[in-house]
């Protein structure tokens, strides 16, 4: 779209300026002749919300760094003391702490908008790389910030996250101590996090610029995907856009408010208001809100993969589902961008959205509570009451010999009693115990959870202990579990299977819904009727 | 090294929410505090009154770090005077009480109020001749003085378990200000070892005995001296020192979310007009 420029300095002084820095041309070109395809919807105006996100942060964090000490004795205390000493101080935290979940927010929108209308398509590939990269740093930087704070989830956080990086293959250690300058976290972590915390978020603004010229390269994208063919598909930026622009960032910044004004710790951890503590790890670790699908992938991973153990295969996934997102525009096949005219397509966007959500659901949630079960949990202990109880020695020759002599010893104490117990003491040598003439006792059990079962057996133990039986025999009866990790496995692997092998496919056998020639057909031909 | 106990606090971690699964503790009361709707400012009465209970009580054993007895008596506080003229005798009387219209702030620095609260308290500072340690009376500047100079002691005095800070203890816990009333409510009369059964704790032992009994505090104002009674003052004014700019906060937002709306319908408006005629 950088086409003739239509700018005429209009005074002497920008005529000058006009020659020598042509940053009004710039700025004209950019943000008011630059033709709009005249068919973008609301998706299209978190680019001006994303902008507005970052200049707030910016702006809030750039105050609070001139209050805030970043010393492990005195950050939290720091906090404290903007929020209830500093003027304006109460305002300007909670604008800052809300405005990175509004900020991941509005990114995570914008990011569906992109997959949607497949803004990642040639010839945009380099403008959504970038926007893959500022992703990524505010990832880094919100991490980061989340640290400063020095709560109890702050600390933990860190840890968590130095050490995921610590399971990188190979350099993983080396990154891991050199991040957080030592062989913990401490003082030199929360030193240097403060400075990159500082820095990213100019780092980002760098990349933004750089987005914005491969846009104004590119020309955007719109619902329709087709590109723009002439004047009549297009709109002026200023006042057409602008004006949409300012009218859905006012929207936006009602939400923004309701939570600085009302709910401003809803989307915090209550742990982080806990003084970090590096002895006492908190009872649950979990990352931000807008980390959480990451986190479920990262925690989906319980097996080990061949070689690599579960740990490392978490975080190569964790990292592979954003590195994913940097080559799209190579997975998907089809040359058709918008999904409206993709029915299957489409029909997996929507899926994989909301796998998007459950998955940060399942982030949040302990891994190991049950979601559903095959049946009920039952047990059952069983002892003898008097008899006369043996002791029989199993002797095997060789360590491999030892299964077959416990078998054998088994099988001929069974035929006297049923109720024994084999045990093994050493590599040959073990014993077996019996009750032989006492009458058979049982106490049976039903529960609707592990800990209930495992509660109830221990009661059942008691009472048999109480009742002088020498040993007893425990069963339990575990039903299939559908667990956290499972519904994050299921997830993940949907997660995956959507880039890596639906994209790629879809765009070779889907027939699309036929694609308009231009944006203004469709636009303008239903202009009098439904517009 | 690092990596072996990293895994083994994960592990730990894991292994200890499924031990609070396993003992959750009653979900706390729903009490409908002031404070709760959008627009609900803090009940001073209570907050005065928590301030008491907590000066009697909890400051036995809790700190308030946060808090400087200059707070009490700011804008917002429980203790900010506000000088009122008497229609009748037409002289200017001092009262703690935000008067609804009229009155004018008196400074932290001339709070009567304040100022007494603080010389109450003895204050160890280090004497400005010899260099010695030494004792006096608080000055309004002062943070609240802490019942231990360090945790280790703290932790000597109270069988090795540590009172927490209580400054943002609302923010601290899951269920906020509910769960400190419900905590101080919760407790059975029972006890296991050295602990003492509260319904309301996680796990349900904790190590702080029942701190409040009927009678223990007696209030001024009239208002009923039982346990009931004491766990919502005390939950009003904790929650007021976790959070003493609410007032102004939610005020504010009244003003911003107004301006917001009003700026909305005109844009709204404005983006219509612009697009007036132009298929899109």
């Amino acid at each position: 779209m950088s086409g003739h420029s239509t700018y005429e300095p209009k005074s002497g002084f920008t005529r000058w300026l006009d020659k020598r820095l042509p940053i009004v041309r710039l700025t004209h070109d950019s943000f008011v002749a630059y033709p709009t395809p005249r068919n973008l919807n609301y998706w299209w105006t978190f680019g001006a919300i994303l902008s507005l996100c970052l200049i707030v942060q910016i702006v809030t964090g750039i105050v609070l760094a001139m209050h805030y000490v970043p010393h492990i004795d005195h950050a939290f205390d720091s906090v404290q003391r903007i929020k209830r000493d500093v003027p304006y101080g109460w305002l300007i935290q909670p604008i800052h702490a809300v405005g990175a979940s509004m900020f991941f927010l509005a990114v995570y929108i914008h990011m569906f908008r992109g997959l949607y209308y497949g803004s990642y398509k040639a010839p945009r590939e380099v403008l959504w790389i970038l926007g893959c990269l500022i992703y990524a740093l505010m990832v880094a930087t919100g991490f980061l910030g989340y640290t400063l704070p020095w709560g109890q989830m702050s600390f933990w956080g860190a840890t968590v996250i130095t050490s995921i990086l610590g399971a990188i293959p190979f350099v993983g250690e080396p990154i891991q101590t050199w991040i957080a300058g030592g062989a913990a976290i401490d003082q030199p972590t929360l030193n240097r996090f403060f400075s990159l915390h500082y820095l990213l978020p100019f780092v980002i603004a760098g990349v933004v610029v750089l987005h914005i010229w491969a846009l104004h390269e590119v020309g955007q994208n719109n619902p329709a995907g087709v590109e723009v063919k002439s004047k009549a598909d297009t709109v002026p930026f200023t006042p057409h856009a602008t004006m949409k622009d300012l009218f859905a960032t006012s929207i936006f910044l009602i939400l923004f408010a309701v939570f600085v004004f009302y709910m401003p710790d809803a989307l915090g951890h209550a742990d982080n208001y806990i003084r970090a503590n590096p002895v006492q790890t908190p009872p649950e670790i979990v990352p931000e809100w807008y980390l959480l699908p990451f986190y479920a992938i990262l925690r989906a991973f319980d097996f080990n993969i061949g070689p690599i153990d579960s740990r490392t295969a978490g975080v190569i996934a964790m990292f592979a589902s954003i590195g994913v997102l940097f080559v799209l525009p190579w997975l998907d096949t089809s040359s058709v961008r918008s999904m409206r005219y993709r029915p299957a397509a489409r029909q997996f966007f929507l899926i994989f959205v909301v796998v998007s959500c459950v998955l940060g659901w399942c982030g949040g949630q302990s891994p190991s509570v049950v979601l559903a079960k095959s049946g009920n949990y039952s047990g059952a202990v069983r002892w003898a009451e008097g008899g006369q109880l043996i002791e029989q020695p199993i002797v095997a020759t060789s360590e491999a010999e030892y299964p077959a002599a416990s078998r054998a010893a088994v099988s001929a104490m069974r035929e006297r009693t049923e109720i024994l117990l084999a045990s093994r003491n050493g590599p040959t040598g073990g014993m077996v115990r019996a009750t032989v003439g006492g009458t058979p006792r049982s106490i049976e059990v039903r529960a609707d959870t592990r800990e209930e079962l495992d509660e109830k057996i221990n009661e059942a133990k008691r009472s048999a202990f109480g009742g002088g039986a020498p040993f007893i025999l425990v069963d339990h009866n575990i039903p299939f579990e559908f667990t956290v990790t499972r519904l994050s496995q299921l997830m993940t692997a949907y997660y995956f299977f959507f880039f890596l092998v639906l994209l790629p496919l879809l765009g070779l056998i889907e027939k699309p819904n036929r694609v308009p020639d231009t944006i203004a057909k469709p636009v303008t031909g239903q202009a009098q009727g439904a517009s | 090294m690092l990596r072996a106990l990293t895994i083994a606090a994960i592990a730990a971690a894991a292994a200890v929410g499924v031990a609070f699964a396993a003992s959750e503790a009653e979900h706390p009361e729903d009490y409908r505090f002031s404070f709760d709707s959008p627009l609900g400012g803090y009940d001073m009465g209570a907050v005065q009154r928590g301030f008491q209970v907590y000066s009697q009580v909890c400051s036995n054993c809790h700190a308030l770090e946060h808090l400087a007895y200059r707070h009490l008596g700011e804008e917002g506080g429980p203790f900010a005077a506000y000088l009122v003229r008497n229609h009748e005798t037409g002289a200017e009387e001092m009262t703690t009480t935000k008067p609804e219209h009229g009155g004018r702030f008196v400074e932290v620095t001339d709070n009567p109020y304040v100022r007494a609260i603080a010389e109450a308290a003895t204050i160890t500072d280090i004497d400005g001749t010899s260099g010695q340690p030494t004792d006096r009376p608080g000055r309004i500047s002062d943070y609240f003085r802490r019942p231990f100079p360090n945790a280790i002691a703290a932790r000597a005095s109270n069988g090795g378990a540590l009172p927490p800070d209580l400054s943002v203890i609302v923010s601290a816990r899951h269920g906020g200000a509910d769960y400190v009333r419900s905590l101080m409510m919760g407790y059975t009369g029972e006890t296991s070892g050295a602990q003492h059964v509260n319904r309301y704790f996680p796990g349900e032992k904790i190590s702080m005995a029942p701190p409040l009994v009927d009678n223990a505090v007696s209030y001024a104002d009239g208002s009923p001296t039982t346990v009931a009674q004491y766990a919502t003052d005390v939950a009003t004014f904790l929650q007021w020192a976790a959070d003493p700019h609410m007032e102004q906060r939610k005020r504010t937002g009244v003003i911003v979310l107004a301006f917001l709306l009003v700026l909305s319908a005109l844009l709204y408006l404005a983006y219509k007009q612009v697009w007036r005629g132009e298929s899109h």
